[in-house]
């Protein structure tokens, strides 16, 4: 039963090869965990139900001065090292194997799509495809996505539970994430790091569909949406909450804000509009999706 | 270490206070160095992070700077002059020493007020870009060290004349010693690490 | 600035906690000027340098800051109990998680345990006071101000809102203006101050000040984690001045060190932040251990096993814990090799840890555990520890911590070795050394339905958690989609169910005080330390004769050889340090022009550092050289407290 309802949380279902990896590696260190709590446990109780002060116990039971077994000492020291060895092993492995693209989807080139945070809201920019999508994300399936992230302010995380682990977004760097999805379907993602007043809302959906799906949705983005000028960029950047959007035009054109030049384009633009509240409340205007 | 030797510890070691005091200083010295290793850790990560402000090899004069670390250089081993004096028994050369050290510590602190204005004068103030910031505050803090030792020996020198030699008022110059010369070891990285590195880089 | 900006204006419940705030400080000014208690208050607490009193300060703040915060945690955990729940606000519920962490962190935590310190060490090492008994008394000051600076922020100014961790560049100028953060800033740095010098204190008492024949192998377990966690503290909180320093003149000077312009780098400060931060969970934890090392031995009637080994543990743990600060921020992208690096540091700590639940269970073997109250705090940390010791072994897999970093996995980790460890200890400590303190136990029965009742809500709270941050919850969310709402409300059930416990706790204080058979052998606990050989109450000099310690344990070695410490024929004029208020004046002083910084009025600022400055100054010109107990005040004292 406790593995039926395990297998239902997200992390533990991962729908890519990214999160199955960590899934993997997670499930193998608590194989460890749990043989360490049985033991402790067992221990623990066999300790406090048989050595309580009772009237009758034998005097030979209690052994006031002893204090040390060098033995005993030398084997509690090796097996955590031993533990501690077998768990380092795989996660050094996985984290190498992190920094490249999924080895399943060798045969294509993954991705690329900037994934660009600001108060509190995301920009998905895709240069190849020159299309760009506010507060949602659609990807094809099969295919290794290369986010390449940052920030137009403060540091966020972008965290999609159902596709594997988060990496930092910060202004005026990048860093590189690599998810893949196997299956279609429609994951949530987020921004994971705290980054203020609308930290909750800055979410947004993941649309993953076949290659084909893909395709339309891209040629459906670039022939219907707008262009995105920089006023109306600019505009958007200001802190609050944002709808969905898309556009036919990306913000790489005049700004990248993982580079050095472009990491204060948004706090010099804005600086008064941090200090504002958005007063936000839970309830009625917000609907959890 | 007396000539009688019927005394192998020197005045300020004789009492159980001396000695607790003098251990409790050294474990600050030793939070010190921590505190002055994250400035030059710092200072070491922003390095080079100038934006539009000039950087620091067009504005670190070597004369200056050589001027200064002979000052205070200088001024440690006055104050060690001014330690032996003490362990001499002599008031009145504990006491001048202790001055002279004090108006070097206090022409250093006019030539590094001088060095900040010039620069601010230039365009690299605290607020012109991360590299400066660091900049002025590892060298500003060991400045306003300075200062306070300069203020502490002050209010020494006062209880000195008052009182003379006793084994209170010799901890307290033992200990200022101590303070003084960690002050000019924390300048030598200073100086190396911040002005010869800038220059050269 | 007008009057609605200083005040914190339009929240229904802060007007409430404002009304609290005037009734409670109305009704002590009446109560001590009715009783007439203001000079005693002063004479016999504001000036006081005593430990033992500055002790029992520290824990009555401690415990004051637990409710504070605990009440925080129930304002959170009453807002996440359903999705739809609008009982705070982003901002409020923002602001209540800042306050929330800080305050359990620097202003319960660590003075509770000082507190503890505070009374134990000296008694423990045969000492009659710390080594600097005014230093002392400004750290308690100090500590007691800062913790007055940042909760006045709630009411006065807007509390800081950006996390405990305070990341850059959120916290900076530019994406938080306003006095909140500088709150945060100073309150830190003003308390940090006296934490500093709490750490060299101890120290120095503990290499200096220990009775003849104490070697540093004989010394009470308790009092060995309280050394190693000095050496922490003066290691690690230079780097916290550092970094608030910089943060503050970033926001109130304009310099460039954490902000997005002028090619500042907001990422140094989580390195900075956790370089400190990582020793600083240690700090808390060390001593936690030391306390049940003694509690476990002491009332299993054994002595702790593997002594030598428990000792060099608790060296590792704290060597490691400056080794492994980046693992707090493993998905920055600082690349495979770095994280690995860290990771295996990281999970080496659990190496020592491990051994010390070892050899904790190997203390209760062939033992005779009585079920005291204190005990059963202790021995409940096992089993919940190793929960938080476990999960912490997992976010320290760096590949695996991308899923768990910034989710309720981590919240549930980090409480369970912090209650299960710090909160535990400190239950432990107290009760244990209650008698010590206020010549009275704890009732035990009470106490007992306090702790079963903290013990399952502590589980029942933060068990789902782990399983929340499993389904994608994140942290510091002010609101949980219907997912989220089971496991949830079965959290926010079980922090009620804690909250009923602490104020059980709480009242068994009062209940105590009133109903308690008063102490009359100054050994209640059969123990085994030299704190249990001085008389209750314990004079102000603590020992009439510095006892001769040939093992440790030492008071159970005399009590095997019925030897006594005390002999009258013996005793000689005792030299104590005089009480004085200049630690809390100069302390005020440092308050008040850290008020003033925070709302940038810089010149009354500089006002008030004069002003401490020229109470250093008097402190420098201060030759007052204590006085002396003479023998027959002591015979008294020692007759009556004896029963001679």
């Amino acid at each position: 039963m406790l593995l039926s309802g395990c297998s239902e949380l997200t992390v533990l279902d991962p729908k890519g090869p990214v999160g199955e990896s960590q899934k993997d590696l997670i499930l193998y260190s608590l194989v460890f965990m749990m043989g360490i709590v049985v033991v402790v446990f067992s221990l623990f109780a066999f300790m406090v139900i048989k050595y309580r002060d009772k009237p009758n116990r034998k005097e030979n039971d209690y052994k006031p001065d002893l204090h040390g077994n060098r033995t005993l000492e030398i084997i509690w020291t090796i097996i955590p090292v031993m533990i501690v060895t077998a768990l380092s092993i795989p996660t050094v492995s996985t984290l190498f194997d992190l920094e490249k693209p999924p080895e399943s989807s060798n045969d294509q080139e993954p991705l690329v799509i900037y994934a660009t945070s600001a108060d509190w809201k995301w920009f998905f920019s895709y240069p190849e495809q020159g299309i760009e999508t506010v507060n949602y994300l659609h990807i094809p399936t099969n295919r290794a996505i290369e986010f390449r992230l940052s920030s137009a302010d403060s540091m966020a995380s972008l965290w999609i539970p159902a596709l594997g682990g988060q990496k930092y977004n910060m202004t005026g760097m990048e860093t590189i994430l690599y998810l893949q999805a196997d299956e279609p379907g429609i994951y949530d993602g987020r921004n994971s790091n705290f980054n203020g007043e609308g930290f909750a809302r800055q979410t947004f959906k993941v649309h993953a569909e076949n290659s084909a799906e893909f395709q339309n949705w891209v040629a459906s983005i670039q022939n219907e949406a707008p262009e995105l000028t920089q006023n109306q960029y600019d505009s958007l950047l200001k802190p609050g909450l944002e709808g969905k959007m898309a556009f036919s035009s990306t913000h790489l054109a005049w700004v990248d804000h993982g580079t050095n030049e472009g990491r204060d384009y948004s706090v010099v633009r804005h600086w008064d509009a941090f200090g504002e509240l958005l007063h936000l409340e839970n309830g009625e205007n917000h609907e959890h999706k | 270490m007396n000539a009688d030797g019927s005394n192998a510890k020197p005045l300020e070691y004789q009492t159980k206070e001396g000695q607790l005091n003098i251990l409790g200083f050294w474990i600050f010295l030793a939070a010190e160095i921590v505190l002055f290793s994250t400035l030059f850790a710092t200072y070491a990560v922003l390095f080079n992070r100038t934006a539009d402000a000039p950087p620091p090899a067009e504005l670190f004069e070597p004369g200056t700077v050589l001027v200064m670390t002979f000052i205070l250089l200088t001024s440690s081993f006055t104050c060690g002059i001014a330690i032996h004096g003490m362990r001499r028994g002599s008031v009145k050369g504990l006491m001048t020493w202790l001055i002279i050290t004090l108006i070097l510590g206090l022409s250093f602190l006019g030539f590094e007020i001088y060095e900040f204005v010039h620069y601010a004068g230039e365009g690299a103030t605290l607020q012109s870009s991360a590299f400066w910031s660091a900049f002025y505050i590892l060298a500003g803090t060991h400045g306003v060290h300075v200062t306070l030792g300069i203020g502490w020996a002050t209010l020494l020198l006062v209880q000195l004349a008052q009182r003379g030699i006793t084994s209170v008022t010799s901890r307290k110059v033992f200990i200022i010693g101590l303070y003084w010369h960690f002050l000019d070891v924390i300048w030598i990285f200073i100086f190396t690490g911040v002005y010869l590195i800038g220059m050269v880089v | 600035m007008q009057l609605d900006e200083f005040f914190v204006t339009g929240e229904p419940l802060i007007y409430a906690g404002m009304v609290a705030i005037v009734l409670v400080t109305s009704a002590i000014i009446f109560l001590l000027t009715y009783f007439k208690k203001w000079q005693w208050l002063w004479r016999e607490w504001l000036t006081t340098v005593d430990h033992k009193k500055i002790g029992i300060m520290y824990i009555l703040s401690a415990l004051a800051m637990l409710f504070r915060a605990g009440m925080d945690a129930l304002m959170m955990r009453t807002q996440l109990a359903f999705p739809d729940m609008n009982f705070l606000n982003a901002q409020h519920y923002n602001e209540v998680f800042t306050t929330h962490g800080t305050i359990m962190i620097i202003f319960m935590a660590m003075p509770f345990l000082i507190g503890l310190m505070n009374i134990v060490v000296p008694l423990q090492i045969g000492a009659r006071d710390f080594a600097f008994p005014f230093v002392n008394a400004l750290s308690f000051w100090s500590f007691f101000f800062g913790a007055l600076l940042f909760n006045i922020s709630f009411v006065i100014g807007g509390s800081p809102d950006a996390g405990w961790t305070s990341y850059t560049p959120l916290s900076g100028a530019a994406m938080s203006p306003g006095p909140g953060q500088n709150f945060y800033l100073l309150a830190l740095q003003l308390s940090g101050i006296g934490t500093l010098a709490t750490g060299i204190n101890l120290m120095v008492t503990i290499i200096k000040m220990r009775a003849p024949g104490m070697t540093l192998f004989k010394m009470p377990i308790f009092t060995w984690s309280t050394l190693i966690t000095s050496f922490i503290i003066v290691f690690a909180f230079p780097i916290l001045t550092i970094a608030l320093a910089l943060l503050t003149i970033d926001r109130i000077f304009g310099s460039q060190f954490f902000t997005v312009t002028g090619e500042g780098l907001p990422m140094m400060w989580a390195n900075l932040f956790w370089m400190w931060g990582h020793p600083e969970v240690y700090i808390v934890i060390l001593p936690a251990f030391g306390i049940f090392s003694e509690v476990i031995s002491t009332f299993a009637k054994k002595r702790l096993f593997g002594y030598n080994v428990m000792v060099w543990s608790i060296i590792l743990i704290a060597g490691l814990s400056f080794l492994v600060w980046v693992h707090h921020f493993f998905t920055m992208g600082a690349g495979a090799f770095v994280n690995s690096v860290f990771s295996i540091s990281t999970m080496a700590i659990a190496v020592p840890t491990g051994v010390k639940i070892f050899n904790w269970l190997a203390t209760l073997y062939k033992s005779k555990i009585q079920m005291t109250t204190a005990m059963m705090w202790a021995l409940a940390f096992i089993p919940s520890f190793v929960i938080g010791g476990v999960t912490g072994v997992m976010l320290g897999m760096a590949a695996a911590d991308y899923q768990f970093h910034n989710s309720y996995f981590l919240i549930a980790h980090f409480h369970y070795v912090l209650i299960a460890g710090t909160v535990f200890a400190c239950f432990a400590g107290l009760v244990y050394w209650y008698p010590k303190m206020f010549g009275h136990k704890l009732n035990e029965r009470i106490g007992k339905w306090s702790f079963w009742l903290f013990v399952i809500g502590f589980h029942v709270c933060f068990f789902p958690q782990y399983f929340l941050g499993l389904d994608g919850m994140p942290r510091r969310v002010f609101h949980i989609i219907p997912e989220w709402m089971p496991l949830n409300q079965i959290a926010t059930v079980g922090a009620f169910v804690m909250g009923i416990g602490f104020a059980v706790f709480v009242f068994n204080i009062y209940y105590s005080y009133r109903h308690s058979e008063r102490e009359k052998t100054g050994d209640p606990w059969d123990g085994r330390t030299l704190e249990w050989a001085t008389p209750t109450p314990v004079p102000h000099y603590n020992f009439a004769i510095v006892p001769h310690v040939e093992s440790h344990d030492a008071h159970w070695d005399m009590k095997q050889k019925d030897k006594t410490i005390y002999n009258e024929s013996k005793l000689e004029p005792i030299h104590m340090p005089n009480s004085t208020g200049q630690p809390f004046i100069m302390m005020a002083i440092l308050f008040f022009a850290s008020f003033a910084l925070v709302f940038e009025w810089i010149w009354l600022a500089v006002a008030g550092l004069i002003g401490a400055l020229v109470m250093m100054g008097i402190r420098s010109f201060d030759y007052d050289e204590g006085h002396h107990v003479e023998v027959d005040e002591i015979k008294q004292t020692e007759r009556s407290a004896r029963r001679l």
